[in-house]
């Protein structure tokens, strides 16, 4: 978390329990924190404070967006058409699911082999009778900034009846989700994405796009969120969200160029180095790159070892690696797939990270591929 | 040393770590991700994945999660269905130690710079004077798991730790309960861990095409009908389908006919058992030396000597079931075995 994000919340762990709902001078002091944390997330995302829905984080944004739209939009009799991309996060597959299972008509397009979603298969999926058409801003996995604005006009063109959702979680410390995501009518963020705490996301709901509540009780948030509202975690996340906003310009550029030393030298050190996701569509954090021959499972646990923290695909609850649905919707042949890693820069990164990551890293390809040799 | 421990999420694999630890080495723990379906039970499941990485959490070890359920599927599932619908009778549990444990997990050790792999196996690894490596029973006769390791070679010996057959069940569990380890009062899977005992035929037969055939006694003559071979085997007792008054046991399953054969308990005595891909923990024993032979995980042993690939028994035993171990043992040292033909 950024320091002032920890520094913001910490009365609300301490003195300033009081909940927001209550009528008495502690609770209007929580109320006003709270409502100050909503203008000022409704500011970073482009939104009005009345439009900014928090929640327990982004999968519970995505579930609510999706759900919470197609469910309305189906009981006012709209339609039950339900489109995203394969390449989604499984808070969005999972929620489309569910609603497949509720009776919906849901169409998963693929993505392109450079990570974008597929115009033309999105475009004949889209029908008068789609109600959400879900598209990420930034995939998760691979860092592909996704074509909102075209996807948005072949919406208002075909699909006059949907509202369009994005998942902007991975997106926020990287572009102006105010500008970027604008013609999105839900859009779903997560604090702990951008220096903030685990567990507080939101949903932008623009326009008064009408939602089936997911949690009942108190009616909080608008009668769209009911549950007592996390102050702390509010406020928190309106602090990360300012300074990520004010520095991002600085901080964006200061990440690219150590992604662009990152990748160089790690082309440089080891054979046969791709990278997975369009370059020329790609945030800066972002370096997904495949080594053949190498499993990625494998060298996750050497470079744990050696100190340097990775992935590959996406962690399921055990801890096992997956192979990636992400790279599998971008018709990445498995071999390919289970050979990829991903290293993620963020603002935190220094040229000493990049330079103990160009050490570490082929090093390790280098003893696998030996011991590879020795036990065949 | 630095040392790989399989942990299957069970009590004898935590206290495997907790005792490698003790001795001084450093330890890093694994759970293999080997089977996903909704049949997920016995040992290696999700929440064993998560006992494991609490255990390991607990006592400071780091801990991974290696999905091998593409090698489980070909080594070790596939194979099943398919001796099942061959009128074998597999063991899941040996496949598994042989291709994926001491096999692609071993492979993995090494190429990580891992100086041994460990499991929490009831039995021991012996250095003779010659340096040669045996594999001995456990200390803890009723447990003893050697049976199920009757493959390890030199090669596997030379990087195998089993810290757990120096110590009896009953004192693994009270070390887990010392060190509080939540797996200290766990029951010990006892099912094979990718399908129920009782869910077994129907899990066979959806992955091969059952083909019914007559049941017949050991003079031909036709008793009943059955739906697929699958569901028999060598020994078996229960679940014939028929009713003779006396106590019927299959005596022979002979897939290319379909055809499976009742006897009494006298028509399942034998002599000699033909054993297939023998193998040898270092030199075979001489032809005059008498062995213990064992068939069963647990249970009375029997006498004999080995024959080429043919076990000469002293006294008659019961038929083994095609596919199952046939371990061979002097005194409590495994010299090596192979499956029954």
């Amino acid at each position: 978390m950024r320091p002032e994000a920890v520094a913001a919340m910490l009365p609300f762990l301490s003195e300033s329990f009081a909940n927001p709902s209550g009528g008495h001078r502690a609770a209007r002091a929580a109320k006003t924190a709270l409502e100050e944390a909503r203008e000022v997330v409704a500011g970073a995302l482009g939104a009005a404070p009345g439009e900014v829905v928090f929640t327990a984080g982004g999968t519970e944004a995505d579930n609510l967006g999706i759900e919470g739209a197609g469910r309305a939009a189906r009981a006012a009799g709209l339609g039950d058409g339900i489109v995203t991309c394969a390449f989604e996060h499984k808070a969005v597959l999972a929620a489309c699911d569910r609603l497949e299972r509720e009776g919906f008509r849901v169409q998963r397009v693929p993505a392109t082999r450079g990570g974008l979603v597929d115009l033309d298969a999105l475009a004949e999926a889209l029908d008068a009778g789609t109600v959400v058409v879900s598209v990420m801003l930034v995939n998760n996995e691979v860092g592909t900034i996704q074509p909102l604005d075209r996807l948005a006009d072949l919406v208002d063109d075909r699909a006059p009846n949907a509202v369009l959702h994005t998942d902007a979680v991975q997106a926020v410390p990287w572009l102006d989700v105010a500008t970027a995501a604008a013609r999105a009518r839900l859009v779903s963020v997560s604090a702990h994405k951008f220096g903030g705490p685990k567990g507080t996301g939101a949903l932008v709901v623009r326009g008064g796009v009408a939602l089936q509540p997911l949690l009942e009780g108190g009616g909080q948030e608008r009668d769209l969120r009911a549950g007592t509202v996390n102050v702390g975690g509010a406020v928190a996340m309106a602090a990360a969200l300012r300074l990520t906003t004010e520095r991002r310009s600085v901080e964006v550029s200061q990440v690219a160029r150590l992604r662009v030393r990152l990748l160089d030298g790690l082309a440089d050190a080891i054979d046969g180095l791709f990278e997975n996701g369009d370059p020329a569509h790609k945030v800066a954090g972002s370096c997904h790159v495949g080594i053949p021959g190498i499993e990625a499972e494998m060298l996750l646990v050497a470079l744990d070892q050696a100190g340097l923290c990775a992935a590959a695909g996406s962690s399921c609850s055990s801890g096992a690696t997956e192979p990636s649905h992400v790279l599998a919707a971008m018709g990445l042949p498995r071999a390919d797939a289970i050979s990829s890693i991903r290293l993620s820069l963020g603002f935190a990164s220094t040229d000493a990270d990049v330079d103990a990551a160009l050490e570490m890293v082929p090093a390790a390809i280098g003893n696998l591929r030996r011991a590879g040799a020795a036990t065949r | 040393m630095n040392v790989l421990v399989a942990m299957s999420g069970g009590v004898d694999s935590s206290v495997a770590v907790a005792l490698l630890l003790d001795a001084g080495h450093e330890v890093t723990g694994v759970t293999l991700r080997l089977w996903g379906g909704e049949t997920d039970s016995g040992c290696c499941s999700v929440a064993d994945v998560e006992d494991a990485r609490r255990v390991a959490g607990q006592l400071g070890v780091p801990h991974y999660v290696f999905n091998l359920s593409d090698e489980f599927e070909e080594a070790v599932v596939e194979p099943y269905a398919a001796a099942y619908a061959r009128g074998s009778t597999p063991n899941p549990c040996v496949e598994c130690n042989r291709s994926i444990k001491f096999g692609e997990l071993l492979t993995r050790a090494d190429a990580l710079g891992f100086d041994a792999l460990a499991t929490g196996h009831h039995a021991r690894v012996l250095r003779g004077d010659d340096g040669t490596l045996r594999l001995r029973r456990g200390v803890d006769a009723a447990k003893d798991q050697s049976y199920v390791l009757y493959m390890l070679g030199q090669r596997e010996l030379s990087r195998t730790m089993l810290p757990i057959g120096e110590i009896t069940k009953f004192e693994v569990r009270a070390h887990a309960a010392r060190l509080g380890l939540r797996t200290a009062t766990k029951p010990e899977s006892m099912d094979v861990c990718f399908v129920r005992r009782e869910d077994r035929r129907d899990f066979v037969d959806a992955r091969t095409q059952p083909r019914p055939g007559p049941l017949v006694d050991t003079t031909g003559r036709v008793l009943a009908e059955h739906a697929g071979v699958a569901g028999f085997t060598v020994g078996q007792r229960r679940g014939l389908g028929i009713a003779l008054g006396a106590p019927r046991y299959v005596v022979g399953v002979d897939a290319p006919s379909a055809t499976v054969t009742v006897g009494t308990q006298a028509d399942l005595a034998c002599d000699r058992l033909v054993v297939r891909d023998l193998c040898w923990t270092a030199a075979p024993p001489p032809s005059d030396r008498s062995l213990e032979v064992q068939t069963r995980a647990h249970g009375a042993t029997g006498v004999g000597w080995i024959d080429g690939d043919v076990v000469r028994l002293r006294e008659p035993m019961a038929r083994v079931a095609a596919g199952q171990v046939v371990a061979l043992y002097d005194g409590d040292l495994l010299v090596g075995g192979g499956l029954a033909a």
